[in-house]
Protein backbone atom coordinates (compact mmCIF):
# COMPACT_ATOMS: atom_id res chain seq x y z
CA UNK A 1 0.00 0.00 0.00
CA UNK A 2 1.54 3.64 -1.17
CA UNK A 3 1.84 6.20 1.24
CA UNK A 4 -0.16 8.38 -0.72
CA UNK A 5 -3.12 6.07 -0.60
CA UNK A 6 -2.68 5.46 3.28
CA UNK A 7 -2.62 9.21 3.77
CA UNK A 8 -5.84 9.54 2.23
CA UNK A 9 -6.91 7.27 4.03
CA UNK A 10 -6.12 8.81 7.48
CA UNK A 11 -7.59 12.28 6.02
CA UNK A 12 -10.98 10.31 4.61
CA UNK A 13 -11.25 8.83 8.73
CA UNK A 14 -10.72 11.72 10.37
CA UNK A 15 -12.87 14.02 8.53
CA UNK A 16 -15.94 11.43 8.19
CA UNK A 17 -18.03 13.18 10.64
CA UNK A 18 -17.15 16.25 8.71
CA UNK A 19 -19.01 14.76 5.46
CA UNK A 20 -21.90 13.43 7.40
CA UNK A 21 -22.04 17.06 8.49
CA UNK A 22 -21.72 19.00 5.18
CA UNK A 23 -23.28 16.78 2.89
CA UNK A 24 -26.72 17.23 4.45
CA UNK A 25 -25.95 20.95 5.44
CA UNK A 26 -25.11 21.26 2.26
CA UNK A 27 -28.08 19.92 0.55
CA UNK A 28 -30.44 21.96 2.80
CA UNK A 29 -28.61 24.91 1.50
CA UNK A 30 -29.05 23.55 -1.95
CA UNK A 31 -32.74 22.96 -1.10
CA UNK A 32 -33.22 26.60 -0.30
CA UNK A 33 -31.04 27.95 -3.57
CA UNK A 34 -33.51 25.91 -5.36
CA UNK A 35 -36.38 27.80 -4.50
CA UNK A 36 -35.29 31.20 -6.19
CA UNK A 37 -35.66 29.96 -9.61
CA UNK A 38 -32.10 29.76 -10.58
CA UNK A 39 -30.16 27.17 -12.44
CA UNK A 40 -28.50 24.77 -9.41
CA UNK A 41 -25.24 25.00 -10.82
CA UNK A 42 -24.53 28.22 -9.33
CA UNK A 43 -25.29 26.38 -6.09
CA UNK A 44 -22.31 24.44 -7.07
CA UNK A 45 -20.21 27.66 -7.44
CA UNK A 46 -20.94 29.48 -4.55
CA UNK A 47 -19.89 25.99 -3.01
CA UNK A 48 -16.69 25.97 -4.76
CA UNK A 49 -16.45 29.89 -4.30
CA UNK A 50 -17.68 31.02 -1.01
CA UNK A 51 -17.69 27.93 0.88
CA UNK A 52 -18.73 29.47 4.03
CA UNK A 53 -22.37 27.82 5.24
CA UNK A 54 -23.40 29.91 7.46
CA UNK A 55 -22.90 32.89 4.72
CA UNK A 56 -24.12 30.89 1.66
CA UNK A 57 -27.45 30.25 3.89
CA UNK A 58 -27.81 34.48 4.49
CA UNK A 59 -26.92 34.96 0.54
CA UNK A 60 -30.19 33.49 0.03
CA UNK A 61 -31.78 35.57 1.83
CA UNK A 62 -30.01 38.49 0.18
CA UNK A 63 -30.72 37.64 -3.13
CA UNK A 64 -34.40 36.68 -2.57
CA UNK A 65 -34.69 40.47 -1.12
CA UNK A 66 -32.30 41.86 -4.08
CA UNK A 67 -30.03 43.61 -1.09
CA UNK A 68 -27.26 45.85 -2.94
CA UNK A 69 -23.88 44.44 -4.03
CA UNK A 70 -22.52 46.75 -0.66
CA UNK A 71 -24.74 45.25 1.51
CA UNK A 72 -23.99 41.74 1.03
CA UNK A 73 -19.99 42.61 1.31
CA UNK A 74 -20.59 43.67 4.57
CA UNK A 75 -23.32 41.71 5.91
CA UNK A 76 -21.16 38.72 4.67
CA UNK A 77 -18.19 39.95 6.15
CA UNK A 78 -19.27 40.79 9.63
CA UNK A 79 -20.72 37.21 9.44
CA UNK A 80 -17.60 35.90 8.74
CA UNK A 81 -15.12 37.91 11.04
CA UNK A 82 -15.00 34.96 13.56
CA UNK A 83 -12.85 33.74 10.93
CA UNK A 84 -9.82 36.00 11.43
CA UNK A 85 -9.97 34.60 15.22
CA UNK A 86 -8.77 31.21 13.23
CA UNK A 87 -6.11 32.74 11.52
CA UNK A 88 -4.87 34.67 14.70
CA UNK A 89 -3.78 31.02 16.05
CA UNK A 90 -2.79 29.62 12.79
CA UNK A 91 -0.09 32.55 11.78
CA UNK A 92 2.99 30.95 11.65
CA UNK A 93 1.80 27.15 11.60
CA UNK A 94 0.68 26.62 8.24
CA UNK A 95 3.45 24.87 6.45
CA UNK A 96 2.57 25.27 2.98
CA UNK A 97 3.80 27.48 0.53
CA UNK A 98 2.34 29.16 -2.18
CA UNK A 99 -0.94 28.06 -4.35
CA UNK A 100 -1.71 25.24 -1.73
CA UNK A 101 -1.03 27.73 1.34
CA UNK A 102 -3.21 30.28 -0.31
CA UNK A 103 -5.98 27.63 -0.99
CA UNK A 104 -5.42 26.28 2.81
CA UNK A 105 -6.79 30.11 4.39
CA UNK A 106 -9.42 30.82 1.48
CA UNK A 107 -10.69 27.29 2.98
CA UNK A 108 -10.68 28.05 6.88
CA UNK A 109 -14.04 26.66 7.60
CA UNK A 110 -14.94 25.94 11.61
CA UNK A 111 -15.00 22.41 11.04
CA UNK A 112 -11.47 22.51 9.14
CA UNK A 113 -10.03 24.35 11.87
CA UNK A 114 -11.00 22.24 14.36
CA UNK A 115 -9.67 19.05 12.97
CA UNK A 116 -6.35 20.91 11.89
CA UNK A 117 -5.73 22.18 15.83
CA UNK A 118 -7.12 18.48 17.21
CA UNK A 119 -5.30 15.97 15.29
CA UNK A 120 -2.89 14.13 16.92
CA UNK A 121 -0.46 12.83 13.46
CA UNK A 122 0.92 9.61 13.06
CA UNK A 123 4.55 10.50 12.58
CA UNK A 124 4.05 9.02 8.82
CA UNK A 125 2.23 11.80 7.95
CA UNK A 126 3.28 14.95 6.75
CA UNK A 127 1.54 17.69 8.45
CA UNK A 128 1.61 19.89 5.19
CA UNK A 129 -0.20 16.95 3.51
CA UNK A 130 -2.54 16.51 6.02
CA UNK A 131 -3.78 20.05 6.68
CA UNK A 132 -4.37 20.53 2.93
CA UNK A 133 -5.99 17.42 2.12
CA UNK A 134 -7.94 17.82 5.20
CA UNK A 135 -9.11 21.32 3.81
CA UNK A 136 -9.79 19.60 0.34
CA UNK A 137 -11.56 16.82 1.12
CA UNK A 138 -14.20 18.63 3.57
CA UNK A 139 -14.38 21.23 0.36
CA UNK A 140 -15.39 18.17 -1.81
CA UNK A 141 -18.41 17.15 0.83
CA UNK A 142 -20.04 20.70 0.68
CA UNK A 143 -19.87 21.10 -3.44
CA UNK A 144 -21.28 18.00 -3.48
CA UNK A 145 -24.27 18.63 -1.11
CA UNK A 146 -24.70 22.04 -2.29
CA UNK A 147 -24.93 20.56 -5.61
CA UNK A 148 -27.17 17.43 -4.93
CA UNK A 149 -29.51 20.16 -2.53
CA UNK A 150 -29.92 22.31 -5.60
CA UNK A 151 -30.28 19.78 -8.42
CA UNK A 152 -33.35 17.44 -6.87
CA UNK A 153 -34.42 20.75 -5.04
CA UNK A 154 -38.68 20.36 -3.77
CA UNK A 155 -38.08 16.24 -4.88
CA UNK A 156 -36.69 15.53 -1.34
CA UNK A 157 -38.36 14.57 1.72
CA UNK A 158 -36.12 15.23 4.58
CA UNK A 159 -35.67 11.94 7.27
CA UNK A 160 -33.03 13.08 8.39
CA UNK A 161 -34.09 15.72 10.40
CA UNK A 162 -31.55 16.01 13.45
CA UNK A 163 -28.52 14.77 11.37
CA UNK A 164 -27.25 18.34 11.29
CA UNK A 165 -26.18 17.92 14.91
CA UNK A 166 -22.71 15.87 13.83
CA UNK A 167 -21.17 18.92 13.68
CA UNK A 168 -22.18 19.66 17.59
CA UNK A 169 -20.95 16.22 18.24
CA UNK A 170 -17.74 16.57 16.47
CA UNK A 171 -16.91 19.72 18.42
CA UNK A 172 -17.72 18.17 21.84
CA UNK A 173 -15.05 15.42 21.01
CA UNK A 174 -12.85 17.52 19.24
CA UNK A 175 -13.05 19.57 22.87
CA UNK A 176 -12.30 16.36 24.79
CA UNK A 177 -9.12 15.74 22.74
CA UNK A 178 -7.93 19.32 23.37
CA UNK A 179 -8.34 18.59 26.75
CA UNK A 180 -6.32 15.13 26.66
CA UNK A 181 -3.48 17.37 25.03
CA UNK A 182 -3.56 20.84 27.18
CA UNK A 183 -4.18 19.43 30.39
CA UNK A 184 -5.05 21.99 31.77
CA UNK A 185 -9.33 22.90 32.98
CA UNK A 186 -8.24 27.07 32.91
CA UNK A 187 -9.41 27.74 29.27
CA UNK A 188 -12.32 25.39 28.86
CA UNK A 189 -13.96 26.85 31.78
CA UNK A 190 -13.65 30.27 30.96
CA UNK A 191 -15.19 29.51 27.56
CA UNK A 192 -17.91 27.79 28.22
CA UNK A 193 -18.47 30.45 31.28
CA UNK A 194 -18.20 32.95 29.03
CA UNK A 195 -20.21 31.23 26.22
CA UNK A 196 -23.07 30.43 28.50
CA UNK A 197 -23.17 34.41 29.53
CA UNK A 198 -23.21 35.63 26.23
CA UNK A 199 -26.29 33.60 25.35
CA UNK A 200 -28.00 34.35 28.71
CA UNK A 201 -27.53 37.97 28.96
CA UNK A 202 -26.05 39.33 25.79
CA UNK A 203 -26.92 38.30 22.33
CA UNK A 204 -28.01 34.51 20.87
CA UNK A 205 -27.98 35.82 17.15
CA UNK A 206 -24.19 37.39 17.23
CA UNK A 207 -23.29 34.48 20.16
CA UNK A 208 -20.25 33.50 18.72
CA UNK A 209 -18.60 36.97 17.68
CA UNK A 210 -19.43 38.27 20.67
CA UNK A 211 -18.54 35.40 22.90
CA UNK A 212 -14.79 34.99 21.27
CA UNK A 213 -14.14 38.67 21.45
CA UNK A 214 -14.51 38.50 25.47
CA UNK A 215 -12.40 35.43 25.19
CA UNK A 216 -9.96 36.88 23.92
CA UNK A 217 -10.09 40.06 25.87
CA UNK A 218 -9.68 37.68 29.00
CA UNK A 219 -6.74 35.72 27.56
CA UNK A 220 -5.00 38.97 26.60
CA UNK A 221 -5.40 40.26 29.81
CA UNK A 222 -4.07 37.14 31.25
CA UNK A 223 -1.15 37.10 29.25
CA UNK A 224 -0.32 40.68 30.01
CA UNK A 225 -1.19 39.87 33.63
CA UNK A 226 2.00 37.37 33.58
CA UNK A 227 4.02 39.43 31.81
CA UNK A 228 3.40 41.89 34.33
CA UNK A 229 4.09 39.72 37.37
CA UNK A 230 7.47 38.13 35.93
CA UNK A 231 9.00 41.02 34.88
CA UNK A 232 8.12 42.58 38.14
CA UNK A 233 9.87 40.13 39.85
CA UNK A 234 13.26 39.03 37.88
CA UNK A 235 15.99 41.22 38.37
CA UNK A 236 16.39 43.59 34.96
CA UNK A 237 19.71 41.62 34.05
CA UNK A 238 18.16 38.10 33.69
CA UNK A 239 15.91 40.11 30.90
CA UNK B 1 -29.96 32.68 -18.34
CA UNK B 2 -29.91 36.55 -18.42
CA UNK B 3 -29.45 36.57 -14.60
CA UNK B 4 -25.94 35.08 -15.21
CA UNK B 5 -24.36 38.49 -15.07
CA UNK B 6 -25.85 39.26 -11.90
CA UNK B 7 -25.02 36.05 -10.27
CA UNK B 8 -21.31 36.44 -10.78
CA UNK B 9 -20.95 40.04 -9.93
CA UNK B 10 -22.80 38.55 -6.35
CA UNK B 11 -21.19 35.21 -6.35
CA UNK B 12 -17.54 37.28 -6.74
CA UNK B 13 -18.33 40.17 -4.18
CA UNK B 14 -19.25 37.27 -1.46
CA UNK B 15 -16.79 35.08 -2.39
CA UNK B 16 -13.96 38.63 -1.35
CA UNK B 17 -16.08 39.12 1.86
CA UNK B 18 -15.82 35.21 3.20
CA UNK B 19 -12.04 35.34 1.69
CA UNK B 20 -11.14 38.54 3.31
CA UNK B 21 -11.82 37.21 6.74
CA UNK B 22 -9.61 34.74 5.90
CA UNK B 23 -6.97 36.00 4.62
CA UNK B 24 -6.72 38.90 6.87
CA UNK B 25 -4.62 37.56 9.87
CA UNK B 26 -2.12 35.93 8.01
CA UNK B 27 -1.68 39.38 5.76
CA UNK B 28 -1.34 41.74 8.80
CA UNK B 29 0.37 38.92 11.12
CA UNK B 30 3.21 37.02 8.91
CA UNK B 31 6.02 39.25 10.01
CA UNK B 32 4.85 38.94 13.96
CA UNK B 33 4.19 34.78 13.86
CA UNK B 34 6.35 34.35 16.74
CA UNK B 35 5.94 37.07 19.10
CA UNK B 36 4.92 36.15 22.42
CA UNK B 37 1.27 37.51 22.25
CA UNK B 38 0.49 35.08 19.02
CA UNK B 39 2.14 32.36 20.18
CA UNK B 40 -0.04 32.62 23.45
CA UNK B 41 -3.27 32.73 21.87
CA UNK B 42 -2.29 29.86 19.26
CA UNK B 43 -2.18 28.05 22.23
CA UNK B 44 -4.90 28.36 24.23
CA UNK B 45 -7.63 30.06 21.23
CA UNK B 46 -8.36 26.91 19.78
CA UNK B 47 -9.16 24.95 23.43
CA UNK B 48 -11.54 28.10 23.87
CA UNK B 49 -12.99 28.15 20.04
CA UNK B 50 -13.41 24.64 20.92
CA UNK B 51 -15.98 24.69 23.74
CA UNK B 52 -16.96 28.13 22.40
CA UNK B 53 -18.88 25.76 19.27
CA UNK B 54 -20.31 23.22 21.54
CA UNK B 55 -21.99 26.38 23.53
CA UNK B 56 -23.47 27.49 19.76
CA UNK B 57 -25.77 24.88 19.75
CA UNK B 58 -28.36 26.06 22.31
CA UNK B 59 -28.47 29.24 20.19
CA UNK B 60 -31.99 28.59 19.00
CA UNK B 61 -32.85 26.89 22.71
CA UNK B 62 -34.58 29.35 25.33
CA UNK B 63 -32.33 27.98 28.26
CA UNK B 64 -35.17 29.24 30.74
CA UNK B 65 -37.50 26.76 29.57
CA UNK B 66 -36.51 22.72 28.96
CA UNK B 67 -35.94 22.94 25.21
CA UNK B 68 -32.24 22.51 25.30
CA UNK B 69 -32.25 19.03 27.75
CA UNK B 70 -32.08 16.96 24.27
CA UNK B 71 -29.21 19.03 22.97
CA UNK B 72 -27.47 18.56 26.62
CA UNK B 73 -28.24 15.07 26.86
CA UNK B 74 -27.29 14.21 23.53
CA UNK B 75 -23.94 15.97 24.25
CA UNK B 76 -22.84 14.52 27.05
CA UNK B 77 -23.70 11.23 25.54
CA UNK B 78 -21.30 11.96 23.25
CA UNK B 79 -18.85 12.98 25.78
CA UNK B 80 -19.72 9.83 27.48
CA UNK B 81 -19.15 7.45 24.51
CA UNK B 82 -16.22 9.02 23.54
CA UNK B 83 -14.31 8.61 27.18
CA UNK B 84 -15.83 5.07 27.31
CA UNK B 85 -14.44 4.26 23.68
CA UNK B 86 -11.89 6.86 22.16
CA UNK B 87 -13.25 6.19 18.98
CA UNK B 88 -14.21 9.53 17.58
CA UNK B 89 -16.72 8.12 14.86
CA UNK B 90 -18.61 6.06 17.43
CA UNK B 91 -18.87 9.04 19.80
CA UNK B 92 -20.34 11.20 16.95
CA UNK B 93 -22.41 8.57 15.72
CA UNK B 94 -24.12 7.70 19.17
CA UNK B 95 -24.98 11.15 19.86
CA UNK B 96 -26.07 11.96 16.99
CA UNK B 97 -28.11 9.04 16.13
CA UNK B 98 -29.97 9.71 20.05
CA UNK B 99 -30.46 13.51 18.83
CA UNK B 100 -32.25 12.45 15.48
CA UNK B 101 -34.52 9.22 17.09
CA UNK B 102 -35.64 12.75 20.02
CA UNK B 103 -36.04 14.56 17.10
CA UNK B 104 -37.88 12.04 14.91
CA UNK B 105 -40.44 11.46 17.97
CA UNK B 106 -41.03 15.24 18.30
CA UNK B 107 -39.47 15.39 21.95
CA UNK B 108 -36.91 18.15 20.13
Amino acid sequence: MSLEHSTNRFVFQASLPVMFGYIPLGMAFGVLFSDLGYHWIYATLMGIFIFAGAAQFLAVGLLANSAGLMEMFITIFLLNSRHMFYGISLVGKIPNKGARRLYQIFGLTDETYSLLTSSRLPDWISPAEFQFKVTLFNQVYWVIGCTLGAWLGGQISFSTAGIEFVLPALFMVLAIEQYKSLQKPAPFILALLIGIATLLFISRDQMLLISILLSMSVLLMIHAGKRWNTQATSSPSSQ
Amino acid sequence: MEYAGYLFTVIAVMTAATFLTRVLPFVLLYKVADHHVLVFLGRYLPPVMMVLLVVYTFKNEDLASTGFLPELGCLALTAALHLLFKHPLVSILGGTGAYMALVQMGMS
